[in-house]
């Protein structure tokens, strides 16, 4: 009853989303995203018209001139800085544009031009003394803030009057301030296209991907040639340009030079950098989430001005933000993979009945013996990892190791060996297509080709992307096994989706349905995901009867049969469950049953603790990692067994002496060589009774060498 | 090359010196008694502060809240004063929130990790916000009766020397003290001139952040309570001037590293004297407040750039991020 329960609770809660999700980039923007929704939502039930369509287009007024100053404060930030001083030049470019409209009398497109000049030349003092001269940002910036400001109260204290008694009335300049295109302010359409234009050239452009490679580590991105101090500067320049526009936008609207302007903006615009999820410090930063930020802080300072708050209520509502936001952005930066690491691992629950016996005296097909005792051991000391072995036409065997070639034994000796082929990453399952070419699932990398002469292809490295995935499973993480059909069809395992190459033994310990079967026609070139869910399939053969395949699934211990053509085409069936070991490659024999290996032994501890997925996650959660329990794999046997699913004949090294890790086998012209993952050698065993002319590809596709 | 090489304290005292001179010649009424006097008086809150600043720069961190600590507490006393509490449990309540405020500053900088020259800056304005908010009526706390006597500490003078002064000196002995004489200080310095260092070495560096903002903080109050003493309210906006400026300005020209580690109680007076003859000298000339601050970043940018120059940023401990 309690085991019912615990199955369909971590049969139908989906554990690992929460992992998952988490790991995703778009977490951090998602929840500044929330909190707006959450802020909007608040005020307007607390305050009447706080979505009416004017109150809207003020907001977005608003909005879209603080939006251009917080997008050059994101950009500063990205790249590693910090700009206190963006009030006091918005102030200063406020009354350049007013002083040359009004006094001046310079024509509308002149004074655009000439006040984005002001601005950027105002940046770009602060981009010569903190990105050449390397002075500290914010101590910099402080200081630049003064002495705007100060220049800024000089010039209204002569020119304010003039000012004020102009009332220049260009439709031109009116347009700009006040002025909508199908009822969108003119101001929040400029963001839009500058902040579309800015996050293309965040995301997709060079000096974008420069400015948060600075910001990410300068002194990385000094080592890799690029521009530092320049960049740096021109993001301080950009910073003056674009709070220019905000300030442009302000004059047009309004038309003052207040003595209060831009007092404070700094702060605002910071909450909203820090708010949106830009990190201090640099780095990490998106032109969404500055846009993001600028909303929520905007909708609670006139959220609570209308709710007559207090000057000084704001003055701490924002300064609350700033830290609480700061506070969490440092922790999470901190924090992210250690969280991420505790949460991801997500136990289920997989129950498998007791195991059939093996030891020597309870009888059984898989009762211990000694007859892998004696196995011939090839390239001994000189190969690491063969997790799978191969044949070819000329007896040529073929090994993948781990430093990511793929060995080749010369017959009829095997003393001679050399690198066959270079891929980089590790070589697991391989087969010989009709033409002798010999394809490869590399961990981590996907299905490779190598032809007879051993140039390396890729076949394929991503299938379809399924929908319901919060992990893009598009990509190949860990491909295993594969055959090929007569038609030319590959099928291959893809171990699990869920984690590396190197963290294989996690997911034995999740035990959760993780991995899926593909096929790469060769035909048409295309890949798609044939069977999901499986619990680490491993093993792959084409059946006898060429419209089946027999897979392994590890981690469920069980060998089962998938029809891709004939009558019953899409059925999955058990051919055999409740292995006592953990099945890996199977493969042809001669007499026309399969070989198969069994990785590892299942042990009485780890059966009990796939049944308590709770003591598992705690045990992820507060053990280091190499003290976990995971699967044993370092004994196995080899088994033959038949269509119906009956093992035959069982070989064992009992003593553990010569050959007792095993992770393939094949069967040639009477032997029968094993590789294993965590090997340094091959084996090759006398097969009695077998026949002596067995190739197994020569006999499925009757070719005669 | 050494001998070409003057100490930074050693110029800066030597422009101290020119600028005095200079204005005792060509100013007329700089060199008065009274005048004198003044100077001294605005002089002595400011070093005061200076010596707040100059414990948390020497540990490779700034406190730009230093204004709210100066403004809120004091102006708290003498709100409460004013509404009828004593005098003592008045002042306990401001010493109360001084030391609550310094340990959230030291929290967010230590414990949370947060900049310290951001954490404060949010922290000021919070702390500000709250006066302005909640704890006064109006933006200058007037003296009430009820608080006679206690101007004396801002005001007259004791064995003829104006008690501000007193007080600034009391305040460097006592700082001088803890950087020089206690375990702390010298714990101070260590984290100052390279935190990993320190922390590996076992120094529990973040307890000894927290106090460092507490003791800031203490001072800032303390200091506060100076200068309302002397001119007999607390125009708690002063917390939108650009004071803090000044008091980095005495720190950093009187040569103590913003990176940390260096400098003492000698600099801080050597940087008030400067500052202080700059601004009475500016004051003078009758040059408009927009002007000072114009002069004055100049000039703190000027120091910030030679600071830069004389004490280059070590790059092994530099963060990244280190803003």
């Amino acid at each position: 009853m309690r085991d019912t329960i615990t199955s369909l609770r971590y049969r139908y809660w989906p554990d690992h989303l929460l992992g998952e999700i988490l790991s995703k980039r778009w977490t951090e923007t998602a929840i500044p995203v929330i909190l707006l929704l959450i802020v909007g939502f608040a005020f307007s039930r607390s305050i009447d018209n706080f979505l009416s369509p004017a109150s809207l287009a003020d907001t977005a007024r608003q909005a879209g001139e603080i939006g251009f100053i917080a997008l050059g404060l994101a950009l500063v930030v990205i790249v590693g800085g910090i700009d206190l001083s963006v009030g006091s030049i918005f102030a200063l470019t406020d009354f350049c544009a007013l002083y040359l409209l009004d006094v001046a009398g310079w024509p509308v497109p002149a004074v655009v031009v000439a006040t984005l000049l002001c601005g950027a030349l105002l940046g770009a003092v602060n981009g010569i003394l903190v990105g050449y001269l390397r002075l500290r940002a914010f101590i910099t910036t402080l200081i630049t803030l003064i002495i705007y400001r100060s220049a800024y109260d000089l010039l209204i204290q002569r020119y304010s009057n003039a000012i004020a008694s102009a009332f220049p009335d260009i439709p031109s300049w009116d347009f700009i301030g006040a002025g909508s295109v199908l009822g969108v302010p003119t101001v929040a359409l400029a963001y839009i296209v500058i902040a579309i234009f800015g996050h293309i050239f965040m995301t997709r452009l060079r000096p974008g991907w420069h400015i948060t490679a600075i910001g990410g580590s300068r002194r990385s991105a000094y080592n890799s040639g690029i521009p530092v101090r320049r960049t740096i500067a021109l993001c301080y320049v950009a910073s003056g340009a674009l709070t220019s526009i905000g300030a442009l936008f302000f004059a047009s609207r309004l038309g003052t030079v207040g003595g209060d302007i831009g007092v404070g903006l700094e702060v605002i615009v910071l909450t909203a950098t820090v708010l949106g999820g830009i990190t201090l410090g640099g780095g990490k930063g998106s032109v969404a989430k500055s846009a993001v930020g600028v909303l929520i802080v905007l909708l609670i300072t006139n959220g609570l001005t209308t709710m007559n708050a207090r000057g000084g209520v704001n003055r701490m509502a924002l300064a609350g933000i700033l830290l609480v936001a700061a506070m969490v952005d440092i922790r999470w930066q901190k924090n992210r993979t250690r969280i991420i690491s505790k949460v991801y691992v997500a136990p289920t629950y997989h129950e498998l009945p007791p195991p059939p016996p093996t030891e020597i005296g309870q009888g059984g097909p898989f009762e211990q013996n000694d007859k892998l005792r004696d196995v011939e051991a090839i390239g001994l000391g000189r190969i690491e990892a063969p997790e799978d072995v191969i044949l070819d036409r000329h007896d040529n065997l073929y090994a993948g190791s781990r430093h990511g070639d793929i060995m080749r034994f010369l017959a009829p000796d095997y003393q001679k060996m050399e690198v066959f082929a270079h891929i980089g990453g590790q070589p697991l399952g391989m087969a010989f297509d009709r033409e002798d070419n010999l394809y490869v699932c590399i961990g981590g990398m996907g299905l490779y080709r190598i032809k007879p002469d051993g140039t390396v292809e890729k076949a394929t490295d991503e299938t379809n992307r399924s929908l319901r995935s919060v992990n893009d499973d598009s990509r190949l993480r860990l491909a295993d096994d594969l055959d090929i059909t007569d038609d030319g069809l590959i099928f291959f395992s893809e171990a699990t989706v869920r984690y590396e190459m190197d963290e294989w033994p996690i997911d034995g310990l999740e035990a959760r349905g993780n991995g899926r079967i593909i096929s790469y026609d060769t035909k048409t070139g295309t890949t798609r995901t044939e069977l999901r869910g499986l619990k680490f399939p491993n093993g792959i053969c084409v059946a006898s009867d060429g419209q089946s395949i027999l897979f392994a699934e590890t981690f469920g211990c069980s060998i089962k049969r998938y029809w891709f053509a004939g009558p019953k085409k899409g059925a999955v069936g058990v051919v055999m469950d409740n292995l006592p070991g953990y099945p890996d490659n199977i493969n042809l024999a001669s007499d026309g049953n399969y070989w198969l290996a069994l990785v590892g032994m299942r042990s009485p501890s780890l059966d009990l603790a796939w049944k308590m997925p709770g003591f598992r996650r705690r045990m992820a959660k507060r053990v280091p990692v190499d003290e976990w329990l995971f699967p044993n794999i370092n004994t196995g046997c080899v088994v033959k067994f038949n269509e119906q699913g009956k093992i035959v004949e069982s070989f064992w090294d009992l003593h553990g002496e010569n050959h007792p890790m095993i992770t393939s086998m094949r069967e040639h012209r009477g032997y029968l060589y094993l590789g294993g993952i965590l090997n340094n050698r091959i084996g090759r065993y006398k097969l009695d009774n077998a026949d002596p002319n067995f190739v197994q590809y020569d006999k499925r596709w009757g070719k005669q060498s | 090359m050494k001998r070409f090489r003057f100490n930074q304290q050693e110029i800066v005292f030597a422009v101290f010196a020119l600028l005095f001179l200079v204005f005792s010649i060509f100013l007329n009424g700089f060199l008065t008694a009274e005048n004198m006097l003044t100077l001294l008086q605005n002089v002595a809150v400011l070093g005061i502060l200076g010596l707040a600043m100059a414990i948390v720069v020497i540990g490779r961190g700034i406190d730009i809240s230093l204004i709210a600590a100066l403004a809120v507490p004091p102006g708290l006393v003498l709100q409460m004063v004013q509404n009828g509490h004593s005098l003592p449990f008045s002042l306990l309540i401001a010493v109360l929130l001084t030391i609550a405020f310094g340990l959230v500053n030291g929290w967010l900088i230590a414990y949370a990790e947060v900049p310290s020259l951001f954490a404060t800056l949010a922290t000021g304005l919070l702390l500000a916000g709250l006066g302005q908010a909640a704890l006064f009526q109006l933006d200058v706390v007037q003296w009430s009766p009820a608080m006679d006597g206690f101007e004396r500490l801002g005001q007259g003078t004791i064995l003829g020397i104006p008690t501000s002064i007193v007080m600034f000196a009391i305040a460097c002995i006592v700082v001088a003290f803890l950087l020089r004489q206690t375990r702390w200080g010298a714990y101070i310095y260590a984290i100052g001139d390279n935190p990993y260092a320190a922390r590996v070495t076992g120094i529990p560096s973040r307890p000894i952040i927290v106090l460092q903002y507490v003791i800031a903080s203490l001072i800032g109050c303390f200091a506060g309570l100076v200068m309302a003493a002397s001119v007999n309210s607390m125009p708690t906006r002063v917390f939108n001037s650009t004071l803090i400026y000044d008091v980095i300005l005495v720190v950093v020209l009187g040569g103590i590293g913003l990176s940390g580690g260096r400098g003492g109680v000698l600099n801080v007076i050597i940087g008030t004297l400067l500052i202080g003859t700059m601004l009475n000298g500016m004051t003078i000339m009758d040059i408009s407040y927009a002007g000072q601050n114009l002069i004055k970043g100049v000039v703190l940018l000027l120091a910030v750039i030679t600071d830069s120059f004389l004490n280059p940023r070590n790059e092994e401990t530099a963060q990244q991020g280190d803003i």
